[in-house]
Parts: structure tokens; sequence; C-alpha cells
């Protein structure tokens, strides 16, 4: 259930959401494009890479440690494609 | 390359773990790292004198009986919707479960975040929608951003049911048991990123056991345990964070804020432990009209395991999987009579789909 996944910020859509407590920006995940909420990183920018839980960003990462998390991800099947990754 | 760091770190932990001169058991708390260490292999290539006991660390698994009878209970209403995370829906509960009410007319949905749950109830004002909020600290700081965005948007028909369990209480909880023998503890990756490395200090200091933070990939698990078994041979019990580049010392000081606004510890049972003092998060007083016990006037219904499932020794690690007689039996994946076998976390379902159970229980050999 703790699973997170490694995105890149595309666009930070609007500087507070409905909550007022976080930003919303688009989220690429390898071609998939979500809304993520930044309400526990704020100082995320457009371009980062962010670890993402249950459309929440947890932290910010670098982009070395991201993509070979993907490439972890694809290995054991755990990305999009394979379908086995769960909601939560 | 990863491929020659990994083998390195191999058999680095063999010349470790054979200095030892006895048996190490190492814990992880964390069903994601429970189901990776099965799915990549990582068990299976550990020297023999290293056992891997899975513990508490799904959240699914460790939410009481009582709990589930209460959404389901929930369920049943016909003003009222679920909306849940997806592991919960097949969990079966005294006498139904979420899926069972669902087939039979409730409004059963599941979500992909909290906030998916928020947007239902301000699209649908005529239903009371009821979120399931489970899950350890990860989870917890995304259900305190879906109450605040119901207070913003002045909802009225938006409710947690709140389930939100804490790690470190029920780690010191089996510890001070003393049933199972520990040497140290593999701690979960995405908890720490809020928590932080320093969390796990109590641990370290007042339990003497070593605590090592990984994340989920095979070299991070290798180092992990290559930390806890160097430890172990030093005498050594500290906290060590090998998951730097996510976890930091103070962990994510926005997230636990979020928690602290929205949350407050309270005592809350355990599947099968009991309850365990300040494990659990409710509503401050300042939310409680979004706590659905509340607003529905329901308490808890008693903890109480199926005949026979011995979820709760599994995930204290008392017991491995297919020693309890249901396992791979009556109790599989398709048909599950336990928590520990819906749950794709679940120690038993990991067991059955990456230990090469799926014979009859009588047929399975021990496999560390």
């Amino acid at each position: 259930m703790c699973l997170a996944v490694p995105g890149q910020i595309v666009e930070i859509k609007s500087t507070t959401d409905a909550s007022g407590v976080g930003s919303v920006a688009l989220v690429d995940f390898q071609g998939s494009r979500i809304e993520v909420n930044l309400a526990m990183t704020p100082q995320a920018q457009q371009g980062n890479w962010v670890l993402v839980h249950a459309g929440f960003a947890l932290n910010v990462l670098n982009e070395e440690e991201a993509k070979e998390t993907w490439e972890y991800l694809k290995m054991a099947g755990l990305d999009f494609d394979s379908g086995e990754s769960d909601s939560a | 390359m990863q491929r020659e760091r990994v083998q390195e770190l191999i058999e680095q932990i063999n010349q470790a773990s054979s200095g030892a001169g006895r048996p190490i058991q190492l814990m992880e708390v964390c069903g994601t790292h429970t189901v990776n260490l099965f799915r990549s292999g990582v068990k299976s290539l550990l020297p023999a004198q290293i056992r891997l006991i899975s513990g508490p660390g799904c959240p699914v698994c460790v939410t009481s009986q009582g709990y589930i009878d209460t959404a389901c209970a929930l369920a049943t209403r016909s003003d009222v919707t679920i909306c849940t995370y997806g592991d919960m829906v097949r969990v079966p509960g005294g006498n139904s479960s979420l899926e069972h009410r669902r087939s039979q007319g409730a409004r059963v949905r599941v979500v992909y975040s909290a906030r998916d749950a928020v947007a239902h109830a301000q699209a649908n004002p005529d239903q009371k929608v009821v979120f399931l909020a489970v899950g350890f600290e990860t989870t917890t700081p995304a259900t305190a951003v879906a109450v605040k965005e119901a207070e913003a948007k002045k909802l009225d028909n938006f409710f947690v049911l709140s389930g939100h369990k804490l790690v470190i209480p029920a780690m010191a909880t089996l510890l001070s048991a003393g049933e199972v023998v520990l040497d140290g503890f593999l701690c979960p990756g995405h908890v720490s990123i809020i928590i932080g490395a320093q969390a796990y200090e109590p641990i370290a200091t007042e339990f003497h056991k070593p605590c090592v933070i990984a994340g989920f990939e095979p070299e991070q698990l290798f180092r992990g345990i290559l930390h806890l078994v160097r430890q172990v041979n030093d005498g050594h019990s500290k906290v060590e964070n090998v998951y730097s580049v996510a976890v930091t010392e103070p962990g994510n000081t926005q997230a636990q804020a979020l928690i602290e606004d929205v949350f407050e510890t309270t005592p809350v049972v355990w599947r099968a432990m009991g309850t365990i003092d300040r494990s659990g998060l409710q509503l401050k007083g300042k939310y409680q009209k979004y706590d659905a016990l509340t607003h529905f006037k329901m308490e808890w219904g008693p903890d109480v395991e199926p005949p026979g499932c011995r979820c709760g020794d599994v995930i204290q690690g008392k017991l491995e999987p297919n020693k309890c007689g249901l396992f791979g039996n009556t109790c599989t994946p398709q048909y599950p009579i336990g928590p520990c076998m819906v749950s794709s976390e679940g120690t038993c379902a990991a067991w059955y789909k990456y230990g090469g159970y799926s014979h009859r229980v009588s047929d399975v050999t021990d496999p560390i």
C-alpha cells in the first residue's frame, strides 16, 4: 500500500488547490499524466522529479535516482504497462 | 551495473553472516518490502543463517475485524457510498465483505486517492461519502489534506472512518511482548520519508535493536540486510539509513505538520494484537464533524478472527504462513479467509504467489 512511484512535474497547474494546503501539478509517469498534490512538497518546481503515492508527492528526488527506480519497476513488472500496479 | 553491485553485496552478506556463528533473525515491517523480497528473489539468494520474517507492515492486514465489520455495516445504509483503496474490498469481515455488500447493491467505490473521495462527495451531494482511511504514515497526510479540502469546500457529506496507524508503537509492542526473537529491523522506505530516520531512535536505544531503513530495489534490500548483519556482528544497535536519497533524518516536516493539524493519537485495536496505546490516529475535535463513527453514532465491532485463521500470528512474525492449517487449502488468493491472503502485500499472499505454495499445505516444505 505504501508503494510510491517517481514522476516528473510537467506543469504547476495552480498554486493553491481546493484544500488551501497545496498546489497541484501535472506529473508525467512514463507517458501517463496525472494531477498530483504538492501539499507535502511545496518546494517542488516544474521539471523536478517527485515520488508520488496515492495522488500526493512525498518528496523531491534527483533525476538519476528516479530513473533507476523506473528501471527496477519495469524489470519487476510493476510499471503501468504490466497491469499489476495497486491503487494505493 | 546494478547486477554487479548486487553480486558484490551478496558476497559481503555471505562473509558477514558466516562470521556471526549463529542464525540471524531480521524482521521487515513493510508490506511493500515483503512483496519485493520475494518478487525480486532477494530472499532466495540470502544465506541460510539469515532468516527474514514479516512483521505488522501490511496496513490492510493489521486492520481489525471490527473495522471491517463497521465499514460493512455502513455500506448497507442506503444513504452511504463507501470510497476505499482497492485492497480493502475483498477482506472478509465477521459475516460479510465490502465486495459481498456491493454484490447486494451497496455503493462501494475504489479510489486511487483520498481526494477522489472528496470529489465524489462534492459531485453527489445527496449521498454521504465515507472514506475508509487505512494505512500508515505514508498514506495519512493524504487523508489530512482530504479533510481540509472538505472543510474548504464546506462539504457536509464527506466522512472519514479512520483506521490510520503508526508503525513505531507496533514495533515496540512486539519487542515488549518478547515472543519473537529478533536481531534487527529492516525499516520501511516510504513510511520513513514521512517520519524520518530519527523516529526509530527509541527502538535502537531503548530496545537495543539495530534499525536500517532501505528502499525497495534489490540493491537497497541487500544493502539494508548487510548493514543489519554487520551491526549484529559488532554488537551495535543504531539507526542507519541506506535510502538517504529519499529519507532524511527529520523526515518530511510538511507532511508531519498536516498529520499533526488534523489527527491526534488514540489507543487502537490491531488485528489479534489487541489494543496498542497511542498507535492509532483519530480526527481532532475541530474536525470531528467529518468523523464517520461520530456522525453515524457507531462503535467499533469486536475483533474476532475467522475460525482457524492465523493471520494474527503471521503479522506478528510468530508463524510462517504455510504453518497455518488453512494456507493453500481453504485459504487462497481466490477464496481468502484472512486479510494476509487478500492484500497483494499480505505475507500469506506473497508466500502463495512467489513461494511456490500452490499445493496443499501438507505438500509444502519450509523454504527457509
